[in-house]
C-alpha cells in the first residue's frame, strides 16, 4: 500500500486497526483524499485471511467530524448536481464496501464523532463510545441547509426508526453517550481506558457480520411505504412539523424527510443514491451556500479576530466596569462573571446596583434549576459581581462599558467620572444602538481609548456585537474591545460610525417600510405574515411595538433636525404619527399596532381598519416580501458604498443575528449575491418606480452590477479594503 | 347525444361509523350488494338491460378495494355480463360515479347503468387509503397540505362566520333532518338494512341528534386546535396572508358525521326505459367537476355550480333547491353567502351535520334526497354538489319530468 496521511492500519492477533490520524490537521475531516485511503485499507483487509474484524479508532482527541465547510461553501458555484452526486457516493460506496466485506467492523468512538465521522460509525457493525460528555454523536447537516448525504438518512432510521431517526436528522443535535445509548445511537458506553478491550472483546464474540438490511426479508414499517397507514400518517405529521419549525424558505429539512420517506421502501442501494440525489439537489442550492458562509464560516472568521488590528499584543482582562444596572447593564455584568471576569457594577446608588445583581442571580438559578450549571459554579460567578455607587472601584479594571440612559449629557458625564478613576490604559466602550460615537468621545480626555460596542438585549442571549470605530479610535482600543467581545464569547463585526451604526440603520428600514405598507392600505396580518413569510421572527408591526413607537419618531426626527433634507428611512413616519396620536405607542403601554388582553395571546387592534383604511385590491404576498428584503439589503448596499461597513461579511452577520434577517438568506448582501446583482438592481429600479426613490440602486452599485454578479467576489477580489479612515 | 333518465333510487340508512355502530358488523361489499338487490327487486329489473355499475368509494382500499362494485354486482345476483368499476373523486366519489354512467349514456354507448357510492367508515377508517397528497413529504409541502378541518375553520375565519353561526347552522340541520324524518320524507328511498340472518339492523338514520340545543352545541370541544398547532395553522397564513390566527370554530357538532352507508342511482336511456317498462321520475341535465385552492379545499362548490349552470345553460334562479354535502357548516354559509342563495332554497331535509357524511355514497345519498324532495314539494330542478379532497368539486343538476 502507498503512505497514507490520514490513516494507518496495523495488524495484531488476528485483529487490524485503522486509526484515523490526519497529518493536516488537528481534526480528522472527510476528503476525497481520505475516502481512497479508507478504500484502500478497507480491501487490504478484506483480502487478509489472517484478519477476522477491524477496529476503526482515532488518534486525535476527537472521533471525527464532517466534511470541511470550506470544501462545502464553494460547491454552489463549483459542482453540478452531477458533481455534487459523485461526491456523496464516494463516500457512500466506501462505507458499503466497509458494511459488506464479510468482516465485523466495531466503531471505538474516543471522543466526538459528528456528521461524516457519524455516519462512518454508522456504516460500521458496532458504535462504542467512551463515558466523557464531550464524546457526542449526531447528524448537524440539518443546520448548515444539509443533509447526511452518505447514509445517514438510511442507515439511522433502519436501526433506530423512522421516527426517532426523524427527530436526530431533523433536530440536529448532538447527544452525550448515555442519550445516545438510550435513543440507539450507539451500542455501548464505557470508561475511556476500557475502549479498546470493548472493541476486541466485541470481535471475540464472533458478530454477525452482515448488517439487518443486507438480509434477505428486512423491512420497517415504513419499507411498505403507505400500505401502512401509521406510517403515512408519520410522514404526513412530520412534514406539517418541518413548516411549524422551518417554514418553507429551507430546502433541507423537507428533503430530509423525503429521503426516509422514499429511501425505507428501496433496498438499501438505491435508498442511498435517492439520498445523494436529495444531497446534491441542497448542496448546489445557494441557501445552503448561504447558512454555512454567514453561520459558520464568516462567523467563525469573526469569532477568530478577522476584523482584529494584526500585530497587536492580545489584551487580557480580570476586572471590567459596568455603568449602569439597568437590564443591559445587568446582562453585560453576567456574561462577563460568566466569563470570569471581576465586575464592577456601577449605579446611581447601592440599591439600584444590587437590582442588576439581582437579574444575575435570577438567570443563573435558572440554569441551576435546569441542571445545566451546578450551585457551587453559579455562586461563584455571582460573588464576581460587585454592585456599588462608588467610582473609585472601577480602579484597576482594564476595560469599562457604559450603558446607562440614551442620552449623550447622561453619558459624558459618567464617561469623565469613570475616567478619573481608570487607569491609564484602560478602553472605555460606550454601548449605545443610535448616539455617534465620534461626538460622544468628545467628553473623553482620550479619545484614542474609547469606542463604541453595541450590545443586543438580552445580552446573555445575543451573540452579536456590533464594534464602532469612531474617527479617533485607535487600532489598540478596537483590538482590545475585539479581545473582549472574544473572552464574553460574542460574535463580533466592526463598522465605521455613522448616524445608527450599521444594525439600528438598516433595522429603522425594516420597521419604516412595514408602517408605510400600513399607509398605504396593505391589510395589516398581510404585512405580519409577509414578514414572518420571508423568515423574520416577528412582523415589524410588532416589531414597532416592541421598541415603542416613541424611538423611530425620535431618530428620524434629529437626524433631519441635524441633516435636513429628505431623510431615507422616514416613509413611515406618518402612520407612526398617526399611532401617536392614537395614543397606542408600545406593547409596554399595553397598547400598539397590537391590543394586548390581559388573558390572552396579542392581536392586532381591531381599531386599525379604521386608522388605515384596508384597500380593496391587496398586492401579492410576493411583492410585500421583496420589499421587506430589498429595502433593507439595498440600505445594507449603501452602508458597504459609504464605509460604513467594509465587508460583506460584517454586513451578513450583522444582518442575521442583530435584527433576525433570515439565516436562509445569508444576510442581506448574501441575499443580493443570490438573486444575482444585475437582476437585483433592475428589480430595484422597478420598485423605486413603484415606491419610491429609497428603492433606487446607486451609481456605485449600479457600477459593480456592471463588472459583475456578486458583491462578495468583487469585494474579495479587491482584497484589503483600504482601512484608512 | 341521448337524453339520461333517472328511473329510481336507493339508499341503506345510516348507520353510525363506530364499532356501536348497527352498520359495523356488515361489509362494505353488503351494503352495496343491499343496494343493488333493492334497485333490482322492487321493480322487476332485467339485470342484463344494463351495461355497467360504477360505485365511488372515498377510501377504496382493503374490503373496499378491488373493485368493489364488480363483487357486489356478483354477490347481488346480477347477470355477470354486467361491467363495474371503481370511483374516487373523494367526497365527490358518489355523485361523479352517477355522472360516469351519465357520461356513457349521453355518448350513446350505453343504455343504463347503476351509478353510485359506499363507505364503511367504521370498517375502513378515514385516512386509510392515504395518498400522496397527504402523506408524501415532497407533494405534501408542496402543494399547502392541510387537512379538511383547517380549510374549514379558514373558510369560518376569513368569512367571519362565530361560533355561533355555524352552531345555529348545525342547529338548523338537526331540526331539519328530524322534521324530514317524521314526516317519513326519506321513506321511498331508505332501503333497511339486513344481518347475516336476513333479519334487519338498521332501519333509520342513526347519527341523528333531534334533541341538540345551542348550549349542548355550545359545550363541544373545537376540534382542530391541535391540528393547527402542529404546522398548518402556518400552512393556512402562507397560503391567505389576511389570516392572523385561525379562528376554530368547528366542532363534532357542526361537522359532517361518521357513518356507514352506500346508495345507488338507476340510469338509462329512453330504449331502456321502454326495455324494462321503468317510468322516469327525472333527468340529468347537466354536470361538473372542477378543481380549486387545496390548502382551503373546501371552496370547490361554488365555482362547480357555476360551472354546472353553465353547462346547463340555467341561471342558479332557476335552480329549486339546492342539496350541497354539510363537510362542515361553514362550507354551506359561505355557499348561501357567495351565490346569495337563501337558506329556505338549500338543504330543505338536513345534511351531513344532523344524517353523516359516508364520504363515497354522499353524493348519490343527497341526489336521492334532491329527488325525493322535488316529487314531495311538486318542485321541478334541483342541484347536488359536493367538496371533495385536495380542492375538488362535483355537481349535478336534475329536471324531473
Amino acid at each position: 500500500m502507498t503512505a497514507m496521511r490520514h490513516i494507518t492500519l496495523q495488524k495484531k492477533s488476528g485483529v487490524a486497526t485503522l486509526t484515523l490520524n490526519s497529518v493536516d490537521a488537528s481534526m480528522n475531516v472527510v476528503s476525497p483524499e481520505w475516502l481512497d485511503e479508507m478504500s484502500a485499507a478497507v480491501a487490504d483487509v478484506k483480502d487478509d485471511a489472517s484478519v477476522s474484524g477491524l477496529i476503526i479508532m482515532s488518534a486525535k482527541k476527537s472521533f471525527m467530524a464532517g466534511a470541511d465547510l470550506k470544501v462545502l461553501v464553494d460547491a454552489y458555484r463549483n459542482f453540478t448536481p452531477r458533481d455534487a452526486f459523485a461526491f456523496s457516493q464516494k463516500a457512500t460506496k466506501m462505507h458499503r464496501e466497509l458494511e459488506t466485506m464479510g468482516k465485523p467492523v466495531v466503531a471505538a468512538l474516543n471522543g466526538l464523532a459528528l456528521g461524516g465521522g457519524y455516519e462512518l460509525a454508522l456504516a460500521c457493525h458496532r458504535r462504542i463510545v467512551v463515558d466523557d460528555p464531550k464524546a457526542v454523536v449526531g447528524l448537524p447537516e440539518v443546520g448548515v441547509g444539509l443533509l447526511p448525504g452518505s447514509g445517514g438518512t438510511q442507515r439511522l432510521p433502519r436501526m433506530i426508526g423512522a421516527k426517532a431517526a426523524l427527530d436526530v436528522l431533523l433536530g440536529g443535535k448532538s447527544y452525550r453517550p448515555a442519550d445516545a445509548l438510550k435513543l440507539g445511537l450507539v451500542d455501548e458506553v464505557v470508561p475511556a481506558d476500557k475502549l479498546l478491550d470493548a472493541a476486541t472483546a466485541w470481535l471475540n464474540t464472533n458478530p454477525d457480520s452482515v448488517r439487518p438490511w443486507d438480509k434477505k426479508g428486512f423491512a420497517t414499517p415504513e419499507s411498505r411505504g403507505m400500505v401502512n397507514p401509521e406510517a403515512a400518517g408519520l410522514f404526513s405529521a412530520t412534514t406539517a412539523s418541518v413548516v411549524e419549525r422551518f417554514g418553507f424558505n429551507l430546502p433541507a429539512p423537507p428533503a430530509i424527510v423525503s429521503c426516509v420517506f422514499e429511501g425505507l421502501q428501496l433496498p438499501i442501494d438505491r435508498a442511498l443514491a435517492v439520498e445523494g440525489k436529495y444531497f446534491a439537489r441542497l448542496l448546489t442550492d445557494p441557501v445552503a451556500r448561504n447558512i454555512i458562509r454567514t453561520t459558520f464560516i464568516s462567523k467563525q472568521a469573526a469569532v477568530k479576530g478577522a476584523r482584529r488590528p494584526k500585530d497587536l499584543p492580545t489584551s487580557t482582562f480580570s476586572k471590567i466596569g459596568i455603568l449602569g444596572a439597568g437590564m443591559m447593564g445587568a446582562g453585560l455584568a453576567l456574561v462577563s462573571a460568566q466569563a470570569g471576569l471581576d465586575v464592577v457594577l456601577l449605579d446611581r446608588d447601592v440599591a439600584t446596583a444590587q437590582k442588576g445583581k439581582d437579574y444575575a442571580a435570577k438567570a443563573l438559578a435558572k440554569q441551576v434549576d435546569k441542571g445545566a450549571l451546578d450551585r457551587a459554579a453559579a455562586d461563584a460567578t455571582l460573588a464576581r459581581i460587585h454592585p456599588t455607587e462608588d467610582y473609585i472601584q472601577l480602579a484597576g479594571a482594564q476595560f469599562c462599558i457604559e450603558a446607562v440612559f440614551e442620552d449623550a449629557q447622561v453619558k459624558a458625564d459618567v464617561t469623565q467620572k469613570a475616567e478619573k478613576a481608570l487607569g491609564a490604559s484602560a478602553i472605555f466602550a460606550t454601548n449605545t444602538s443610535t448616539l455617534p460615537i465620534s461626538t460622544l468621545a468628545n467628553a473623553s480626555k482620550r479619545p484614542d481609548q474609547f469606542i463604541g460596542m453595541h450590545f443586543f438585549s438580552p445580552v446573555e442571549r445575543m451573540e452579536l456585537v456590533e464594534i464602532i470605530v469612531g474617527k479617533k479610535t485607535s487600532p489598540a482600543a478596537l483590538a482590545a474591545a475585539l479581545d473582549l467581545a472574544a473572552k464574553l464569547r460574542k460574535t463580533p463585526i466592526v463598522v465605521n460610525d455613522s448616524r445608527g451604526f450599521y444594525t439600528s440603520r438598516v433595522f429603522q428600514i425594516l420597521i419604516n417600510e412595514g408602517a408605510a405598507m400600513l399607509s398605504e392600505g396593505v391589510a395589516p396580518a398581510r404585512i405580519e405574515n409577509a414578514a414572518k413569510s420571508a423568515g423574520f421572527p416577528v412582523g415589524p408591526l410588532a416589531l414597532l411595538d416592541e421598541v415603542t413607537i416613541d424611538l423611530p419618531i425620535k431618530i428620524v426626527e434629529t437626524s433631519r433636525a441635524e441633516e435636513g433634507g429628505d431623510y431615507a428611512p422616514a416613509v413611515g413616519l406618518p402612520a407612526m404619527y398617526k399611532m401617536r396620536e392614537l395614543g397606542r405607542t408600545s406593547r409596554k403601554s399595553g397598547a400598539g399596532f397590537y391590543e394586548y388582553p390581559a388573558d390572552g395571546k396579542k392581536r392586532l387592534w381591531a381599531g386599525l381598519g379604521d386608522a388605515f383604511p384596508v384597500k380593496a385590491d391587496q398586492p401579492e404576498q410576493d411583492e410585500l416580501k421583496k420589499r421587506i428584503l430589498f429595502s433593507q439589503a439595498i440600505e445594507t448596499a449603501r452602508c458597504l458604498e459609504e464605509r460604513v461597513l467594509e465587508t460583506p461579511q460584517d454586513a451578513d452577520l450583522g444582518a442575521v443575528y442583530g435584527w433576525g434577517f433570515p439565516a436562509w438568506t445569508g444576510g442581506t448582501i448574501s441575499y443580493i449575491d443570490t438573486i444575482g446583482l444585475k437582476q437585483f438592481v433592475r428589480e430595484a429600479d422597478r420598485l423605486a418606480q413603484d415606491y419610491g426613490p429609497r428603492f433606487a440602486p446607486s451609481a456605485w452599485l449600479r457600477a459593480m452590477a456592471d463588472k459583475g454578479d456578486s458583491i462578495y467576489e468583487q469585494l474579495d477580489h479587491e482584497g484589503d479594503r483600504d482601512r484608512s479612515r | 347525444m341521448s337524453d339520461v333518465f333517472i328511473y329510481d333510487h336507493a339508499r341503506t340508512p345510516r348507520g353510525k361509523g363506530r364499532p356501536d355502530g348497527a352498520l359495523h358488523e356488515i361489509p362494505a361489499v353488503q351494503l352495496v350488494t343491499q343496494v343493488l338487490e333493492a334497485l333490482r327487486d322492487r321493480s322487476g329489473l332485467d339485470t342484463a338491460l344494463l351495461d355497467d355499475v360504477v360505485i365511488g368509494c372515498a377510501q377504496p382500499v382493503a374490503e373496499q378495494g378491488g373493485v368493489l362494485a364488480r363483487a357486489a354486482v356478483l354477490n347481488a345476483g346480477y347477470e355477470k355480463t354486467v361491467a363495474a368499476q371503481q370511483i374516487h373523486r373523494f367526497c365527490a366519489s358518489g355523485l361523479e360515479a352517477i355522472n360516469n354512467v351519465a357520461g356513457q349514456i349521453k355518448a350513446g354507448m350505453s343504455s343504463a347503468g347503476i351509478g353510485g357510492g359506499v363507505e364503511s367508515m367504521s370498517r375502513v377508517q378515514m385516512g386509510y387509503d392515504s395518498g400522496a397528497w397527504t402523506s408524501d413529504p415532497r407533494v405534501a409541502f408542496h402543494n399547502y397540505f392541510a387537512p379538511q378541518g383547517i380549510g374549514a375553520d379558514m373558510i369560518a375565519t376569513i368569512e367571519g362566520y362565530t361560533r355561533e353561526d355555524v352552531d345555529a347552522y348545525a342547529l338548523e340541520s338537526q331540526r331539519r333532518a328530524a322534521k324530514a324524518w317524521d314526516e317519513g320524507r326519506f321513506s321511498r328511498s331508505v332501503v333497511p338494512v339486513k344481518d347475516a340472518m336476513g333479519e334487519v339492523i338498521l332501519d333509520h338514520d342513526e347519527h341523528r341528534r333531534p334533541s341538540t340545543t345551542m348550549e349542548g352545541l355550545g359545550n363541544l370541544k373545537a376540534a382542530f386546535p391541535a391540528l393547527a398547532a402542529s404546522g398548518y395553522g402556518k400552512v393556512a397564513r402562507e397560503r391567505y396572508p389576511e389570516i392572523e390566527e385561525l379562528v376554530h370554530v368547528h366542532t363534532g357538532g357542526n361537522s359532517s358525521g361518521i357513518v356507514d352507508g352506500a346508495a345507488g342511482f338507476l340510469v338509462g336511456d329512453e330504449r331502456f326505459g321502454k326495455a324494462s317498462g321503468l317510468k322516469p321520475r327525472a333527468r340529468i341535465r347537466a354536470w361538473a367537476s372542477i378543481g380549486s385552492d387545496p390548502t382551503i379545499m373546501l371552496t370547490a362548490p361554488v365555482d362547480v355550480a357555476r360551472k354546472a349552470l353553465r353547462n346547463a345553460g340555467m341561471q342558479k334562479e332557476d335552480i329549486d333547491i339546492f342539496e350541497l354535502n354539510e363537510a362542515f357548516a361553514s362550507v354551506v354559509m359561505r355557499f348561501m353567502d357567495k351565490l346569495e342563495i337563501d337558506h329556505s332554497r338549500m338543504n330543505v331535509n338536513g345534511g351531513a351535520i344532523a344524517l353523516g357524511h359516508p364520504l363515497g355514497a354522499t353524493g348519490a345519498m343527497i341526489l336521492g334526497t334532491a329527488l325525493d324532495e322535488l316529487e314531495r314539494s311538486d318542485k321541478s330542478t334541483a342541484m347536488a354538489l359536493l367538496c371533495a379532497g385536495n380542492g375538488l368539486g362535483t355537481a349535478t343538476i336534475i329536471e324531473r319530468i
